[in-house]
């Protein structure tokens, strides 16, 4: 059973840059965050070290920081330009029972994550469902398609912060 | 020359086996399925944007409506995750009421699942004995909160009603009741012989590949790791209570069939009781409102909180940003996770065992597509 600190040091040495900083300050769960490129090998790398043996990925979560620069535009609506989306995952090792939280940064422009899925299975689905809810495109995913939404939905990505409901689907008026 | 052709054939969405909105795209070769590609989102209701618009009391309604057929576990996983967030101790009595609704919603449950699966595999006798005796949970439900099947009682540091009168009694008196139904299934359904040859042996999920794809609750218990949130993580005061951990045996067929997943809830079931009479007996007296904070706000922070439920590890991952409302809720839905497993176990398979292999896993829509 390892702590986040001492997780943290075994990737700093093996991963140098690709590790960026372990914040503890965050109430209630430590958090190490990594580059978003590199998140494959550091994850093939926890789950078969000898030490670490993260063999369970919990849960992978993505979400809109909304730190960007709001835009008002023509019509009265906001937008954010700038600014990231993050995603987590929340690792688990069942055999040593310890817990480990990555969170990476990406642009919210160019949203680009390396996936995981070959890592843990579960991930496909996960990963679908982050770029269903915020359009976070995982690089090399086997088959990245919307999983919730409606495959020919046009309007974005739902769980934005600055999404806005279409007046129109396919030509349909949307009700309310 | 003989040539082979594969075949598509949709399965659903409206497919009673399907036990709820899911299509399924069968490749086929004959009748052996080569590939299953679930389609989901039928009963997507934007749970978590839902989320970021309401108070943090005002999203329980909502969270019952994940998995309906477990709503006091829905409850009692979003409540712990709050009150973590926001330390708050909830008082003793509260604790243990919580338990009680908690192991009888997972009894009513695991009914569900145990009687739907004979259905599915052809036997309806069972269900009726299912259904009569959860109904008998429900009106405890009904009698304590008003609501059979969506309670919104479980709140944020502590619950919407005490118990009624009388409530202890009944639920013992159906304790008591319970104990021979089980029996009854047992002798109607478990170790009936036509049931056994439909379901040992059909869709083995071996314990790496169920671990790799993040399988949890009842359907990991039964490819053989004893793994259960409410020993190995406990929340709220399952450390207190002394129950078993049933784990597939392979009695049948190889360990992980669905016949391991199905007698494992039955199994579970008998454990449940347990935990229910020990949490009766003990059940102390006091008040239940004195936890209830005036206003939920929650210091700017994250947490990932998560609960044992009749499907699987239900978690919340919850960011806030030290407002009224939240900033995301993700919610780690359980049934979601453990569909994902589908296409991995029917391959080989034939069109008839797709129906056994997805009643044996137990996915509930609701928490499927959120």
């Amino acid at each position: 059973m390892k702590s986040s600190e001492e997780i943290f040091a075994i990737l700093k040495e093996k991963f140098g840059d690709a590790v960026l900083q372990l914040n503890t300050k965050l109430p209630k769960e430590a958090v190490i965050d990594v580059a978003p490129l590199s998140v494959t090998d550091i994850c093939w790398f926890l789950r078969d070290n000898e030490e670490l043996q993260f063999d369970s990925l919990t849960l992978l979560s993505a979400l809109d920081d909304a730190n960007g620069e709001k835009v008002t535009l023509e019509d009265g609506t906001t937008e954010f330009k700038g600014g990231t989306l993050s995603v987590v995952y929340h690792l688990e090792s069942m055999k040593l029972k310890h817990k480990l939280v990555l969170r990476i940064f990406t642009e919210r422009e160019n949203p680009e994550v390396e996936t995981v899925s070959r890592v843990w299975a579960c991930a496909d689905w996960h990963e679908r469902e982050a770029y269903d809810m915020i359009g976070i495109k995982f690089l090399n995913h086997p088959d990245l398609r919307r999983i919730l939404m409606p495959y020919d939905w046009e309007a974005g990505y739902p769980l934005r912060k600055d999404y806005k409901n279409p007046e129109f689907y396919h030509g349909m008026k949307v009700p309310y | 020359m003989l040539k082979t052709e594969q075949m598509v054939l949709n399965m659903g969405p409206q497919h009673p086996s399907t036990h709820g909105v899911l299509r399924l795209e069968l490749e086929l070769e004959g009748e052996i399925i080569v590939n299953v590609k679930p389609h989901l989102g039928y009963l997507h209701r934007c749970f978590e944007k839902h989320c970021e618009a309401m108070t943090y009391p005002q999203i329980i309604p909502y969270v019952d409506r994940l998995d309906y057929l477990a709503s006091m576990n829905n409850e009692m996983g979003y409540a712990v995750a709050v009150e973590r967030l926001l330390d708050i101790k909830v008082p003793e009595r509260v604790e243990y009421i919580r338990v009680i609704m908690s192991e009888l919603q997972r009894i009513a449950s695991h009914l569900v699942a145990v009687g739907t699966y004979g259905i599915d595999i052809g036997a309806f006798t069972p269900f009726l004995y299912c259904f009569r005796d959860r109904e008998r949970i429900l009106s405890l439900f009904e009698k304590t909160c008003g609501a059979r099947l969506l309670y919104n009682y479980i709140w944020i540091g502590g619950l919407s009603h005490d118990l009624p009168l009388n409530f202890v009694n009944e639920t013992k008196d159906f304790l008591k009741d319970f104990k021979k139904t089980i029996v009854e299934i047992n002798d109607l359904l478990s170790y009936n012989k036509i049931f056994i040859e439909r379901t040992a042996n059909v869709g083995v999920l071996n314990l790496e590949s169920a671990i790799n794809y993040g399988i949890t609750g009842p359907n990991l218990r039964a490819s053989g790791l004893k793994w259960d949130i409410r020993r190995d993580d406990p929340y709220s005061i399952y450390d207190r209570f002394d129950f078993e951990i049933p784990v597939g045996k392979g009695l049948h067929g190889q360990v992980g069939d669905c016949w391991d997943r199905y007698f494992l809830r039955v199994q579970e079931m008998e454990q449940s009781i347990r935990i229910i009479e020990q949490a009766l007996d003990q059940l102390p007296e006091g008040e239940i409102t004195s936890a209830l904070p005036k206003r939920v706000k929650p210091p700017e922070g994250q947490i990932y909180s998560r609960v044992e439920n009749p499907k699987g590890e239900l978690g919340f991952f919850i960011v806030s940003k030290g407002q009224l409302q939240p900033f995301r809720v993700k919610v780690r839905p359980p049934s979601f996770i453990n569909l994902s497993v589908l296409g991995e176990l029917c391959k080989g398979h034939l069109i008839a065992d797709v129906v056994a292999i997805l009643g044996s896993i137990d996915i509930v829509l609701g928490e499927v597509d959120r």
